[in-house]
């Protein structure tokens, strides 16, 4: 089960050279579909075994179940669902999904739809007539916090403050003190403590005042399940914040990526929007923007592929490893948005998986659609572009981009 | 076998006749073609109008989000078919390999598939099944009538029999605020098909959205007005409830009395067949060429000790479908047979109940997760030490863990600590009805290499139905 390889295999994954293309080194890793590693506790990298964790009920969410415990970024503050179990987990979901999707709020995203195309379009605008743009920063920076705002139903005054929050936040994420300055952590410690408290406000201001925005709704709403907490629900609009950032973010920077590697695909969708659908699943599993999920907790020993996983160990998911294994995808390494029975890991799998999934899906494919429609003759400029650190929420840090001359 | 005595001549010019033109029919239909036949195909459906779906006819169509004419299943392919619709199927020729419909033409073939499913349990007294406002659900024309019937709104609804059918209906007529009473033998709702445990939940879903439930009674009397019109229904215990529109769930009838005298283990069971859905001959062996597939098809599988099963599940009737469409073109070698775990789910009272497995296939259950006071949980199955079978209410994303369980004969009960197990998650006794509530005329039919054996003991094999 492990070896000296697959140990070396994970460190090379976590090294940054490996950033631009970790896929060959996910193959090797598949050779052992659990591998134990010192700081990473049991990686599993197959797709079937991930889908298995990802469905078992003794895997916990809660720091709280592994045995060497994680460094809190803050002490005493609310949890959102992201972190809990059930029952916990499936109430607060449950609360935020009544006000967000199907069955009792069918029409969210479709509603959408008019306010993120001219999101979008009000983005290219400001770029319309550059030679040269960055598609990251120029655009998918920009797009997710607007919308996610508007979503909440936050003062568009604020929304510039809110920027600067996530941002510093994301930017704290993958700190390392050895190289990092300490000014980007406590940046990102600062940051979540105003935007949790603005965010408190905000829900404050609300009570007795029913409106359209998730906070207004959330601050008014008698369910089946009662009411949230002003802190839950403050918690649980900063997940939406920041889960719906930087994924999207590298959702929209890698189908870019990849349309620009693939120029017959880009003509293909320049003619046939439609083709927008299966093109942005089929980069949910060829290039996601989540790699990994970095930590589950065993609640009580489980056996995965012959091994025994023990009670509180930390349990690392390699979803994006899961999306390119050949025992459960034909051909995994090619990009083929034509391609059927395609369900990947994208978007997580189980009680947890993304919540935001129907927004992100339109999102992107609105702005991808109208990115290949208004680009003139697009051509990548570096291939690979530079990636950000991280190895889990993976993806270029600038996708630099030249368009019309001759 | 004239043209087709090889799988690839078959398949480029063979004669493929479908009996049965719904769920099963038309899915097989279209996997013939996927798979590549080009020969022609026959469909015989004693229904008119295009194959529909049933599910949404114990629920949409009676709420009328759905009308009943707007089920219609999604054609995935275009099928270049020959349909004769409108005239039942009366007999099966094999030894001249013919199809004889009710009005004398005949049908020939090299190779048939049954798909008659069922049809709808009637009232056992046909005069009194004949008042008006008493009805059945199988058909859209049925689900039409009644949801006209709901409609006019009736001062009560008398639902005859708990089962999903007839707590569907209980469910829909309380959406649309009307009085319900469900009356059921058994001593609780879905006992048949989950056991009493469950049963005891389904009971309590029921009169928390104010159904007057009544269990351990039997209507024995249904009464009309001078006009012939119902009015009253009696109970055995001397009791009556007063109502003008009584909807008859009491499970089903294999549409396979066409086949008698055809030589196939055929009968009340349905259509005994081995894994890869080739029906059986009444000696057990079996045939070349005759297939079976959907509700009407009997099917034994490995995980439940090879005993013959019936399933009333949608997802049943598909995979035998493609099973049989690609067992009919392939050869020998290349047959596969149809081995995967048994899904199956329901929608009542706003809770989605699912399940995995053969939950009539269990001596004991168990809730593992979550609450049974909040009507949502996962309760899982066992059978002699081995998880069986699974059922969620509102929570059907753990079932995958089940499948998974049930697929390697994981130990019951599961006896892992996980979060949010019920403090006193013991097994407790399933608590299914004996043959005598279940089996009605349950006979044994056939014995050979797949062992077939009448309902008897605690394990028995029928799983699924949807009788009350
Ligand atoms: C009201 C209702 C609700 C349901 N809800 C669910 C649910 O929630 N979940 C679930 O999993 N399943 C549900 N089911 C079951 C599901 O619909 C069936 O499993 C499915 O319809 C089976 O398809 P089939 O093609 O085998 O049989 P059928 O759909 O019964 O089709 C058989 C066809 O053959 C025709 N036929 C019969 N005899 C002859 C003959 N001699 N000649 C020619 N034609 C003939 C019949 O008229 C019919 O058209 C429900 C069923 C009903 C009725
Ligand atoms: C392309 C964009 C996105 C991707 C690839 C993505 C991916 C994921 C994944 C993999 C998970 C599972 C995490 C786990 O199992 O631990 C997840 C969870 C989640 N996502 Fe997303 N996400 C995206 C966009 C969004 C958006 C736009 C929102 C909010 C509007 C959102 C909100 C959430 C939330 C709240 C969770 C936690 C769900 C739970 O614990 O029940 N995501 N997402």
């Amino acid at each position: 089960m492990t070896t000296a390889r697959t140990h070396g295999t994970l460190r090379r994954i976590f090294d940054y050279s490996a950033r631009a293309d970790p896929y060959p080194l996910y193959a090797e890793l598949r050779q052992n579909p659990v591998a134990v590693h010192e700081d990473a506790g049991y990686v599993v990298s197959t797709y079937h075994e991930i889908t298995d964790l990802l469905h078992d009920p003794r895997l916990s969410s809660d720091v709280r179940n592994l045995s060497r415990p994680m460094p809190a970024l803050e002490e005493g503050v609310t949890t959102a669902f992201i972190k809990k179990d059930p029952p916990e987990h499936d109430r607060l979901r449950r609360m935020a999904m009544r006000h967000f999707g199907p069955p009792h709020t069918p029409g969210l995203v479709a509603g959408m739809e008019g306010d993120l195309t001219s999101t979008v379009n009000s983005l290219i605008d400001d770029f319309a007539g550059k030679e040269r743009i960055d598609v990251v920063d120029d655009f998918a920076c920009r797009l997710p916090v607007t919308v996610t705002c508007h979503l909440l139903g936050v003062p568009r005054e604020d929304e510039r403050r809110f920027h600067r929050w996530v941002n510093d936040i994301m930017n704290s994420v993958d700190y390392d003190p050895e190289t990092d300055p300490k000014e980007r952590l406590d940046k990102g410690v600062q940051a979540r403590k105003d935007l949790r408290r603005h965010l408190g406000g905000l829900v404050e201001q609300r009570h007795g005042r029913p409106g359209d925005g998730l906070l207004a709704r959330l601050a008014n709403d008698d369910g089946p399940d009662g009411r949230m907490t002003d802190a839950e629900i403050a918690a649980t609009a900063k997940l939406l914040l920041i889960a719906g950032h930087e994924t999207i973010v590298n959702l929209i920077a890698n189908g870019m990526l990849t349309l620009l590697r693939h120029p017959q695909v880009l003509r293909r969708l320049r003619h046939q929007p439609d083709l927008v659908v299966p093109l942005v699943e089929e980069l949910l599993r060829y290039e996601p923007p989540v790699h990994i999920v970095p930590w589950r907790a065993a609640y009580s020993d489980i056996t995965v592929a012959d091994t025994v996983i023990p009670k509180g160990s930390q349990i690392m998911l390699m979803l994006a490893s899961g999306n390119r294994d050949p025992n459960r995808f034909h051909d995994p390494d090619r990009f083929d948005p034509d391609r059927r029975d395609n369900q990947h890991l994208g978007f997580g799998s189980g009680i947890h998986s993304c919540f935001g999934a129907a927004l992100a899906r339109r999102e992107t494919q609105i702005a991808l659609t109208e990115l290949v429609r208004r680009l003139d003759r697009p051509r990548l400029v570096a291939d690979p572009p530079p990636y950000r650190p991280s190895p889990v929420l993976r993806g270029p840090v600038h996708l630099d981009v030249e368009q019309g001359g001759d | 076998m004239t043209s087709a005595g090889t799988p690839r001549a078959f398949k480029r010019d063979g004669r493929v006749v479908v009996v049965g033109a719904s769920l099963a029919g038309l899915r097989a239909a279209e996997a013939l073609r996927a798979e590549g036949f080009t020969g022609s195909l026959t469909m015989i459906g004693d229904e008119l109008g295009e194959p529909y779906d049933r599910p949404p006819l114990s629920k949409q169509v009676l709420t009328g989000w759905v009308r009943a004419g707007g089920t219609t299943l999604p054609r995935r392919r275009g099928l270049d078919a020959e349909w004769l619709l409108g005239v039942p199927a009366g007999g099966l020729d094999l030894a001249t390999k013919h199809v004889r419909l009710a009005d004398g033409r005949c049908v020939p073939f090299d190779r048939v598939l049954i798909a008659t499913g069922v049809r709808a349990r009637p009232w056992s007294v046909e005069s009194e099944a004949a008042l008006d406002g008493v009805f059945v659900v199988r058909t859209r024309e049925h689900a039409e009538s009644l949801r006209r019937a709901l409609a006019a709104g009736p001062s009560r609804v008398l639902i005859i029999g708990a089962g999903f059918t007839g707590c569907e209906i209980a469910s829909a007529c309380r959406e649309r605020g009307l009085p319900v009473t469900v009356a059921e033998l058994a001593a609780a709702p879905l006992t048949g098909a989950l056991g009493a445990v469950i049963g005891d939940v389904a009971a309590d879903l029921q009169r928390t959205h104010g159904v007057d439930l009544r269990c351990g009674v039997e209507v024995t009397r249904l009464e009309g007005d001078a006009r012939g019109r119902f009015r009253r229904a009696h109970f055995g215990d001397g009791g009556t409830v007063d109502a003008d529109v009584a909807v008859v769930a009491l499970g089903s009838i294999r549409n396979t009395e066409w086949l008698r005298g055809s030589g196939l283990a055929a009968g009340v069971w349905g259509v005994a067949c081995d894994t890869g859905c080739r029906a059986l001959d009444v000696s057990g062996r079996a045939t070349e060429d005759v297939f079976a597939a959907g509700d009407v098809a009997r099917c034994p599988h490995p995980l439940y000790e090879d005993r013959l099963i019936s399933l009333e599940h949608w997802a049943n009737a598909v995979e035998q479908a493609e099973v049989a469409a690609h067992n009919m073109v392939s050869a020998e070698a290349d047959r596969r047979p149809c081995l995967s775990i048994p899904v199956f789910w329901s929608i009542q009272f706003g809770v989605n109940i699912k399940s995995v497995g053969v939950p009539t296939f269990a001596d004991e259950v168990v809730v593992t997760q979550g609450s049974v006071d909040d009507h949502r949980f996962v309760a899982a199955y066992g059978c002699r030490g081995r998880v069986t079978a699974a059922v969620s209410f509102d929570s059907a994303k753990w079932l995958h863990h089940y499948r998974r369980l049930i697929e390697t004969a994981a130990p019951f009960p599961p006896r892992c600590p996980m979060p949010d197990q019920p403090a006193d998650a013991r097994p407790v006794p399933v608590g299914l009805p004996g043959p005598g509530l279940l089996a009605q005329g349950a006979t044994a039919v056939v014995t050979g290499r797949t062992r077939v054996s009448a309902a008897s003991g605690p394990c028995t094999g029928t799983g699924g139905r949807r009788a009350g």
